[in-house]
């Protein structure tokens, strides 16, 4: 079942992208419908907020081979969910240290905040972090071994 | 073994242009758990819905994928769809392969094959969903009102005139709240009473509308549609069915010298009283610190010449437990404490006033009349000076760090009417900012100067102080770089407000959020300004932040617009994705409650078998999803994971994080 | 010391942050030294806030100021201009060579009545 094969060529970067519900996704809606193109590579996953993305999904992101991760909600004090995206800061600037401490450079992991009516800025924040990820280089420290079959 | 359709829609050229979307349909076939897999032109048409349909009763198919447009767009649909073909609609999800694809790529190749990671992402979540069930919980139609003032009573009013019952809460003898003590309203100076008292009457008289004057929140239990409310009420020593209001008792009573507080503590009243003429309800009322028979037990006078026989010394507090649908907070303001500003001399000298002292020197029903006479010697002002921001827009730690909203206008009607009403009276204004926006708030404000020639001087005050009689007010006056001191008879002081300190324990008790500054946090400062955090809880007034009575009202009927919007259903839905504690994991450390912005979240005791007969009881987290919202702080929170978010589980999220990652 | 670090360094000796003034005067309202002052207490905060250095060493009036830090208790935004005044002062006589004045130092200007504003604040500094 071998799909679409890329050849060996220059380096492209493997993005997950967290986008809360209320304001990030329908941001990245807005950039489909206004057509703002940013890289393939980006693909996003959708939670209800930016306070449901526990650390640990993003160290499995790592684990599994991805090159950056991107966490995007509302911006602070629009939270749908009040105080959530606080929380996600908070969280998330603990896990960025112990990222910076496990060898995993700190440009690979964002956090932004991207509003519903911001496609024009979802799509230049993508840009600009699949630019910063594909200088960095492919990310080999966390990568599980065992999950590359047939390398 | 889950059995997966996988939908794939052209939108007609819209993704069919970019993504080769029969490759991605044909790819999906050979899917481990994929027993079926389509593309059409439109999936959301009629037809693309039968194609649906259809498959998932030939294909008995578990769950499905439909490769389309934004979930935000068609989720709705594709779920009503897979419902009507007997298909749980959570066991839908949404590959987002329009906005997030092919719209935004050019390259064929690459979007095709972007397409297929989304639409084995989705796979690899729907795997894991779980049939949910939207739970269903019943509404009370009755409706409570906290606080009596313009905010409740209009609330109050709108509710009942749609035909619910509303209960109104008030600490206060009598419902009028902060406007029966005002005198005129600005911007078009009508007499407060005149427009308020006729619908305090509306109240007392509308059928669906119970009035519990002196009577205090003790306890909620419950959520939204269902809250459980004991109200204490407290003892007035009087008979409130059999009181007539005839005011002998407060004639006869010998013990005449309580501050009047409804007067601002300007003049004295009698233990037993009504506190204004226009009181609704117009029943007696006891002050127990006052009263000599409540104190020493001889007197009695009031009982003698009560001809009704509506006072009882033995009367206790009594309790009373309701159910209501809703809850409208409308608690109000006072202004602050003066006792941080000394250098305003409000302590040490009578003829400083607050602006609601002014209110009732100037209110036809006040101490003097309506005659403005200064409260030291009881004689005509003919200097006066009024101070703006005394304890607003200050961060040193004395005030409020907030603008108090209402000053400007205010001290300009203040200073309008005294110009008015005694034309050889000097007024000044010492202000920082003059803030008048609102409709015919600033020509209001030009009025004050132009036409009634009142002297506004940009400055602050830095002392008052008393010489030989006359109030020294020492300020600067920084458009011509001078300090200025102006001999004044009397000084009115804008002192801030404040949230009326009694909502902090309501706010506990609803666990609606409240700010530093005591104010009730509204759910979303634009798009549901009048609604708390806490479902079923609404905001209206000074409660939630400083605002005028046009404001408060507007705030009052939006709140009840939404309280009727409630009761009217039978049934409330609740969303099925909603936290879900593992209680074997549970250590019930408190830690996911206290992010819950909602409350949701309370612990039960729980008796777990150990084995061998035996049994512990643990304390669990446990998560009422009439009240939960689903957004999932809880559950990263939770230190030992036994918090999960149904329909967003860390195992789906995971599962979704590997598919991407997946090379 | 160019403008900027003159600035700079009254910002850092004053320890206040002038940008929080919201303009009331309530400091030069109450100030009981505002006659005597070329540059009013409002206006050290605020000529601080443009930058404005000459005007600020050049005053006589951080020799009137009486150090009552009545402003600072004053202000409602915490700004303290008294210190401001003082960082000025200091300034100045860092300019001249010292680290601290002597009596002999004291410029004429100054009212024979007026206590010496540097010993005053010093006082109030080494208390602490």
């Amino acid at each position: 079942m071998q799909e679409v094969t890329t050849e060996k060529k220059e380096f492209v970067p493997n993005i997950v992208a967290f986008c809360c519900n209320w304001c990030s996704y329908a941001g990245a809606d807005l950039a489909g419908s206004s057509r703002l193109s940013y890289p393939a590579n980006v693909k996003i996953i959708r939670v209800p907020c930016s306070c449901r993305v526990n650390p640990s999904f993003i160290l499995k992101a790592y684990q599994q081979g991805a090159d950056g991760v991107i966490l995007c909600g509302c911006h602070p004090g629009d939270c749908h969910y009040v105080t959530g995206n606080y929380y996600a800061r908070r969280r998330m600037s603990l896990l960025f240290s112990f990222l910076n401490y496990m060898g995993i450079e700190k440009e690979r992991t964002r956090v932004e905040w991207v509003s519903a009516a911001e496609g024009q800025r979802f799509s230049a924040v993508m840009n600009d972090f699949v630019k910063t990820v594909t200088a960095l280089g492919e990310n080999r420290k966390l990568t599980d071994l065992r999950v590359k079959e047939g390398e | 073994m889950q059995r997966i359709g996988v939908f794939i829609c052209w939108c007609g050229s819209n993704i069919a242009a970019t993504v080769d979307v029969e490759r991605v349909a044909e790819i999906m076939k050979s899917e481990p758990g994929v027993v079926y897999s389509a593309n059409y032109q439109y999936m959301c048409s009629e037809n693309g819905q039968q194609l649906i349909k259809q498959a998932i009763k030939e294909h008995n198919l578990t769950g499905i994928v439909v490769g389309a447009c934004s979930p935000r767009m068609h989720e709705a649909t594709f779920r009503k769809a897979a419902e009507a073909a007997g298909l749980n609609p959570y066991m839908v999800e949404i590959a987002n392969i329009r906005e997030h694809c092919s719209w935004i790529h050019k390259d064929m190749e690459e979007a095709t094959e972007k397409a297929v990671v989304l639409v084995r992402t989705a796979i690899a979540k729907v795997k894991l969903n779980a049939p949910l069930t939207a739970g269903e919980s019943p509404v009370v139609k009755r409706a409570l009102v906290i606080g009596g003032g313009i905010a409740g009573i209009q609330a109050a009013l709108d509710i009942a005139d749609a035909g619910f019952e509303v209960d109104i809460v008030e600490k206060n003898a009598t419902i009028g709240g902060r406007m029966a003590q005002l005198d005129k309203t600005f911007p078009t100076l009508d007499c407060s009473a005149c427009i308020l008292t006729p619908k305090m009457v509306d109240c007392a008289q509308h059928e669906k509308i119970d009035i519990l004057s002196y009577s205090e929140i003790e306890d909620v239990k419950g959520f939204v549609g269902n809250f459980s409310v004991t109200i204490r009420k407290k003892a007035r020593y009087v008979d409130e069915t059999k009181c007539t209001g005839c005011k002998i008792c407060m004639e006869k009573c010998p013990s005449k010298k309580g501050l009047n507080t409804f007067n601002m503590g300007l003049n004295t009243r009698p233990a037993i009283h009504i506190p204004f003429a226009q009181a609704i309800p117009n029943v007696a009322v006891i002050d127990p610190e006052q009263c000599i028979k409540l104190k020493t037990g001889k007197c009695g006078i009031c009982q003698k010449f009560c001809g009704v026989g509506a006072i009882d010394y033995e009367q206790k507090d009594t309790f009373i437990e309701r159910q209501y649908g809703a809850i409208v907070v409308a608690t109000g303001f006072k202004p602050i404490s003066l006792e941080s500003f000394n250098e305003y001399g409000y302590d040490d000298n009578k003829d400083v006033i607050t602006s609601l002292e002014l209110e009732r020197l100037m209110n036809a029903a006040g101490p003097t009349n309506g005659v403005l006479l200064r409260p030291s010697d009881g004689e005509h002002p003919k200097v006066i000076t009024f101070i703006q921001c005394v304890g607003s827009r200050d961060t040193s730690g004395c005030g409020k760090p907030y603008c108090s909203k209402v000053c400007c206008m205010y001290t300009a009607k203040h200073a309008m009417l005294i110009r008015e009403k005694y034309p050889d009276t000097e007024v000044h204004v010492f202000y920082i900012d003059v803030r008048t926006p609102g409709k015919n708030y600033d020509e209001f404000f030009r009025r004050a100067v132009e036409q009634y020639g009142v002297d506004y001087i940009k400055g602050m005050v830095g002392k008052v102080y008393n010489e030989n009689g006359k109030l020294m007010v020492q300020g600067s006056n920084l458009i011509d770089n001078e300090q200025v001191t102006i001999e004044s008879d009397l000084v009115v002081l804008a002192a801030a407000i404040e949230p009326e300190p009694s909502v902090r324990k309501i706010a506990t008790l609803l666990t609606a959020s409240i700010d530093t500054n005591n104010f009730l946090t509204e759910s979303h400062a634009k798009l549901r300004p009048v609604e708390s955090p806490t479902a079923g809880v609404y905001l209206a007034g000074m409660c939630q932040g400083p605002k005028d009575i046009p404001e408060t009202v507007s705030q009052a009927s939006a709140c009840a617009a939404k309280v009727i919007g409630l009761l009217v259903k039978d049934k409330l839905k609740t969303n099925p994705c909603v936290a879900t504690p593992d209680e074997m994991m549970c250590n019930g450390c408190s830690q996911c409650a206290n992010v819950c912005a909602y409350g949701a979240i309370t612990y039960i005791d729980k008796e777990f078998r150990l084995g061998g007969g035996k049994t512990e009881v643990r304390r669990v987290a446990s998560v009422n999803p009439a009240v939960c919202q689903g957004c999932g702080a809880c559950t990263v929170t939770c230190p030992s994971g036994a918090m999960d978010l149904k329909g967003f589980s860390s195992k789906q999220i995971m599962s979704e994080v590997e598919a991407i990652c997946k090379k | 010391m160019t403008k900027e670090e003159y600035v700079e360094t009254i910002n850092r000796i004053s320890g206040t942050d002038v940008r929080k003034c919201m303009k009331c005067g309530k400091c030069s309202g109450r100030c009981p030294a505002f006659k005597d002052m070329d540059i009013k207490p409002h206006q050290f905060v605020s000529l601080l806030v443009k930058g404005d250095v000459d005007a600020l060493l050049e005053s006589k009036a951080i020799w009137h100021c009486l150090s009552c830090m009545a402003c600072v208790e004053r202000c409602p935004r915490g700004v303290a201009p008294a210190a401001v005044v003082e960082a000025v002062r200091d300034t100045v006589v860092r300019m001249q060579g010292n680290n601290g004045v002597k009596a002999e130092d004291i410029p004429p200007v100054v009212d024979e009545l007026i206590p010496q504003q540097l010993l005053v604040s010093a006082y109030r500094k080494y208390n602490k």
